[in-house]
């Protein structure tokens, strides 16, 4: 086993390291073998239920950012039948960090976007590590608007640290391109579900993330700012991110219990790359289950229920 | 005149730094770097004589340069913020909004009402940017979506002067939403075909920039004021290398096509009067 642990995974990394040993010795077998590998698989158990249950902000923003977390294009391969990739925003180039296209969801049509990271760091490099220029949000915008065409229901997965912060992202309007989406897909006709799959980084993340329904998996995060940067402003401090993250109130239970989030799915033991076939199965039913009940509403019932969604939000005194 | 020169013979030996020029005389121009009096620029609409480098004004001051003589009203003036996240970094959330309440005598960074510009009724709404660099956290948001709410109502076009550094961090995701809310109430207005101009003055950034200062029906800025969606220093981190003259200022927003104008302060109330008239919104409908 090749798997990437993360720092407060070194334990489970030691317990699997010996379990691995036991097992490709030969020479030890016998009954006392196998004793020993129960009571270590015992010990994975009792590690694993101990841990992933009382993570702490930072460690869930970890396991968000987790290299083997599955990507949109992942997911998509497990549950969208027929799908075809589009491309481009008709302007500029076609912007690898942001994908879509169409596909079925059981017997349901449907049109896909949303951010990819790169699956290995060769594609992480090609694809930014998910971080969109202005053409990757123009050919969301571009799908959007093709969904809104075709009257076929929406779906967008958030995945990205944030918008790409760079020279020609500003030359060509990273603002203009991120103030557009919000403002096309609050009035879209078309049913809009959201699933954070990933990490959920500001304007950038939010770009792709007006929906009837915010969907958010168990340890997925989504924040105003990176914990790094919030601890870098406030902190002058880059190294109190685990601080900054539990400032910020950006785990999955927090986002319900702020109203940001409709519902959280539960992910396997361990984080969604333990088992991406579980997790699919558990993201395509919720789909299915938003879409079938956003279908029933009258498309002007569900456009004004969405701006009064997104009014809601916000605490202040009068 | 002895005293003068004294003064700033002092002022070249200590450092050009802006921190040490004694509050009140004299201000140092961002612009041409020039020490000027500071009662020139003041009686200059706070433009540096000089250069024309527009200095930051209060929001008191851009309503009377903005609105006819006493027209302006506004409106939810008491809004406060919460603290939903109950946050605290050096000191608390709530204590640094009272504190910037009391420096500022108003209650969060924007101030919205209906005026009258050369004669067009118009909801116009002005951010303060000393009010904790103009953040959009609750309040702000809110205000934003109650002007837009407003200008349907009665049926007039909307007027918002950006100055913001961007989302405010302390209010967490709610502030980031703020961006969504925001823009869903611009788009619930373009849809009554009711015209929204976004005027941005120096700065205007992050969530604030990539919503609704983005999104008018016509993109106006003041000459110079500095754009964009990620700070200058930010970027320069990120790509490692130093960014050209002139790059995120208004100048550089209309070469690159997301400005319809740059409006010079002494001329923003004609422009703003001659497209108002170009709308024909006469006469505001009574409130329901
Ligand atoms: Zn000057």
């Amino acid at each position: 086993m090749n798997r990437h642990y993360l720092d407060f995974e070194k334990p489970l990394a030691e317990l699997h390291e010996q379990i691995e040993k036991l097992r490709s010795g030969s020479e030890e077998g016998g009954p006392g073998n196998q004793k020993e590998l129960d009571r270590l698989a015992h010990k994975v158990r009792a590690f694993e239920e101990e841990v992933y249950d009382k993570l702490t902000p930072w460690q869930q923003t970890q396991l968000a950012r987790h290299p083997e977390r599955p990507s949109m294009l992942e997911y998509v391969e497990q549950f969208v039948e027929d799908f075809v990739q589009l491309h481009g925003d008709r302007a500029f180039r076609d912007d690898p960090a942001m994908v879509g296209g169409l596909g079925r969801i059981g017997n349901r049509e449907v049109v896909l976007l949303g951010h990819q990271k790169g699956r290995n760091l060769k594609t992480r490099v090609i694809r930014n590590f998910g971080m969109a220029h202005p053409e990757g949000y123009r050919k969301a915008l571009r799908l959007m608007q093709f969904a809104e065409r075709f009257g076929k229901p929406l779906v967008c997965f958030i995945d990205t640290p944030g918008a790409y912060p760079g020279l020609g992202a500003e030359e060509r309007g990273q603002s203009e391109a991120i103030a557009r989406n919000l403002l096309v897909m609050s009035r879209l006709k078309v049913p809009v579900v959201v699933v954070v799959i990933g990490e959920g980084g500001s304007g950038g993340a939010l770009a792709v993330g007006v929906g009837d329904r915010i969907l958010i998996l168990e340890h997925s995060i989504y924040s105003v700012i990176s914990p790094e940067g919030c601890a870098a402003i406030l902190w002058k401090d880059g190294s109190k991110a685990p601080m900054a993250a539990e400032a910020l109130k950006i785990t999955a239970r927090d986002l319900l219990e702020l109203g940001v989030v409709d519902e959280i799915l539960p992910e396997p033991l361990g984080g969604s790359h333990r088992d991406m076939t579980r997790m699919s199965r558990t993201i395509r039913d919720a789909l299915v289950r938003h879409l079938t009940e956003l279908e029933k509403l009258d498309p002007l019932e569900r456009v004004e229920l969405r701006y009064k969604k997104f009014c809601k939000m916000g605490i202040f005194e009068e | 005149m002895s005293w003068f020169r004294r003064k700033l013979r002092k002022l070249t030996t200590t450092g050009t730094e802006r921190t040490q020029i004694p509050e009140g005389f004299w201000i140092k121009c961002a612009g041409c770097k020039e020490i000027i009096y500071r009662k020139e620029v003041d009686s200059n609409d706070r433009i540096c004589p000089k250069c024309e480098y527009h200095f930051s004004i209060s929001v008191d001051e851009r309503i009377s340069l903005t609105c006819d003589v006493g027209s302006f009203v506004e409106w939810s003036a008491n809004l406060t913020s919460g603290d939903p996240l109950v946050f605290k970094d050096t000191i608390r959330y709530r204590e640094r909004v009272k504190r910037a309440q009391k420096k500022t005598g108003r209650n969060d960074a924007m101030v919205i009402g209906e005026a009258r510009i050369l004669g067009w009724p118009a909801v116009v709404g002005v951010m303060d940017f000393t009010f904790l660099g103009g953040s959009m956290g609750s309040v702000v948001g809110e205000k934003i979506t109650r002007a837009a709410e407003r200008a349907i109502e009665r049926r007039v076009p909307l007027i918002l002067f950006s100055a913001s550094g961007g989302a405010r961090m302390q209010e967490g995701i709610l502030s980031l939403m703020q961006m969504a809310k925001t823009s869903a109430a611009i788009a619930r207005m373009g849809e009554r075909n009711l015209p929204y101009i976004s005027v941005m003055t120096d700065p205007t950034f992050g969530g604030v920039a990539a919503s609704y200062s983005m999104l008018g029906d016509i993109n106006i800025a003041e000459p110079g004021a500095l754009i964009g969606f990620a700070g200058p220093r930010v970027i320069e981190q990120t790509i490692k290398q130093k960014l050209p003259e002139g790059f995120q200022h208004s100048e550089f927003l209309l070469e690159h096509g997301m400005l319809d104008l740059i409006v010079h302060r002494k001329q923003m109330r004609e422009t703003l009067g001659r497209l108002l008239t170009f709308f024909g919104f006469k006469e505001a409908q009574p409130v329901a």
